[in-house]
């Protein structure tokens, strides 16, 4: 029990799942969009480690972890990377469009029932 | 002593996620982000996962950074301090986000054990791919159909990209320049590609039986590419010009004929005939491997900047 306690499979997935919560706040609670984007990788990270711990567990027949999910965890961190980069175009054509980089709308923008 | 290195990393990584959340400052946030990245590299080697700390090191620490970082120079003009979410509403984001954290420690305390594993199957499946790394081998033979989607996926995101061009741009170059480039990154972009593309082409080559293979090798390329394009030594190519796009869907389009050419040679969707499959899995990697090079660096690159030329 101490053993499996004390391993880097635990420990690392214990903390992908706290970067998971960071991660989530962050793309909840920031109005930057950036930082949004920021927090979207830090949740994805964390995804990545819990993934990893189930990796290490599956070692056998000589290896040191389960390859398919160590293949799988490639795989995402390149989807990731795309979804990334085109979150982060988009976030810049809305500035040059409207010169925020956030998503409130503008004063102007609210409909006329506003108080 | 490894328990001590796993609880500094660990604590580290929380650490920077906790600054990263935090700090006010974007570009304070993202250099984190960086060191964050490669942190978890180290953290990836520590779970014997070293195809994946490769990879998170190259694209999760480094391509990711850049282009996290230009983003930011992009958008500091318009830095207004947006009005954020009230206290009470932080509040209450916290308590669901530790609620979704703690079910996932538990989830992870959970795990069944004897743990499942498919490493004996791939293991025995491995003499027939002519490989010695499993990791390439699931990547390119047992899960190839993944791998080829994945590839799919980051071209339509570079579709994406590009579409956010403006229509009069369209076909024209991606900018990279900045105004000023100072001397030491001329020096390194003149220097360090030489040793940067040797590395790469070793990575590749040594892929198929040791860590290694061709997303990293082409991440490795890819930032080459970057650094040359930064230091202002090349400019960046027109989007519309035959050649790169050639390159850009060269691997996946090979990846997809030689996986036709399987109904023929082996029965089925991507098999490979085992007496040739090694060859034809270096060949797939090395078309896969510039395509991928090109593909990160011109989305980092970003859509259009100038009209294109005559």
């Amino acid at each position: 029990m101490t053993a499996a306690w004390l391993g880097p499979a635990t420990l690392f997935g214990l903390c992908g799942a706290a970067l998971v919560g960071i991660g989530l706040f962050v793309v909840i609670t920031h109005p930057g969009l950036l930082r949004r984007i920021v927090g979207f990788n830090l949740l994805g990270a964390g995804i990545f480690l819990v993934f990893g711990a189930v990796a290490r567990r599956g070692a056998g027949a000589g290896f040191e972890g389960d390859p398919v999910p160590q293949a799988m965890v490639i795989t995402g961190i390149v989807v990731a990377f795309s979804a990334t980069a085109l979150a982060v175009a988009l976030l810049q054509r809305l500035f040059d469009l409207t010169g925020r980089e956030t998503l409130e709308a503008q004063p102007e923008h609210l409909p006329r029932s506003e108080p | 002593m490894t328990l001590l290195l796993d609880l500094a990393l660990v604590a580290w990584l929380l650490a920077l996620a906790l600054h990263i959340a935090r700090v006010r400052d974007d570009r304070n946030a993202i250099v984190a982000f960086i060191g964050f990245g490669l942190l978890l590299g180290l953290g990836w080697t520590r779970l014997a996962s070293l195809d994946v700390a490769l990879t998170e090191a190259a694209i999760g620490g480094g391509v990711t950074g850049v282009l996290l970082l230009r983003a930011e120079a992009h958008l500091r003009p318009g830095k207004a301090s947006g009005a954020s979410v009230s206290h009470g509403g932080k509040t209450l984001a916290a308590i669901a986000c530790a609620m979704v954290a703690a079910g996932l420690a538990l989830a992870v305390l959970a795990f069944p054990s004897p743990a499942p594993t498919l490493a004996p199957a791939a293991a025995t499946a491995l003499p027939s791919t002519g490989l010695g790394n499993p990791v390439t081998a699931v990547l390119l033979a047992y899960r190839a159909l993944d791998t080829l989607l994945e590839k799919v996926v980051l071209i339509l995101a570079l579709i994406g990209v590009w579409s956010l061009a403006p229509d009069h741009l369209w076909g024209g170059a991606p900018s990279l320049r900045p105004d000023v480039v100072p001397e030491p990154l001329a020096y390194l972009a003149q220097t360090l590609p030489p040793f940067g593309v040797l590395i790469a082409v070793y990575m590749f080559w040594v892929g198929a039986d040791a860590p290694g293979g061709t997303f990293q090798g082409g991440t490795v390329l890819a930032a080459m590419w970057l650094l040359v394009m930064l230091a202002r030594l090349r400019p960046a190519p027109e989007t519309r010009r035959r050649s790169v796009r050639l390159v850009l869907i060269g691997g996946p389009t090979l990846f997809l004929a030689i996986g036709f050419l399987g109904f023929a040679m082996a029965g089925g969707f991507l098999a490979y005939p085992e007496s040739i499959a090694k060859p034809l899995i270096v060949g797939i990697e090395a078309a896969l491997t510039l395509s991928i090079a090109a593909t990160l660096g011109l989305l980092v690159a970003g859509p259009a900047q100038t009209a294109p030329g005559r």
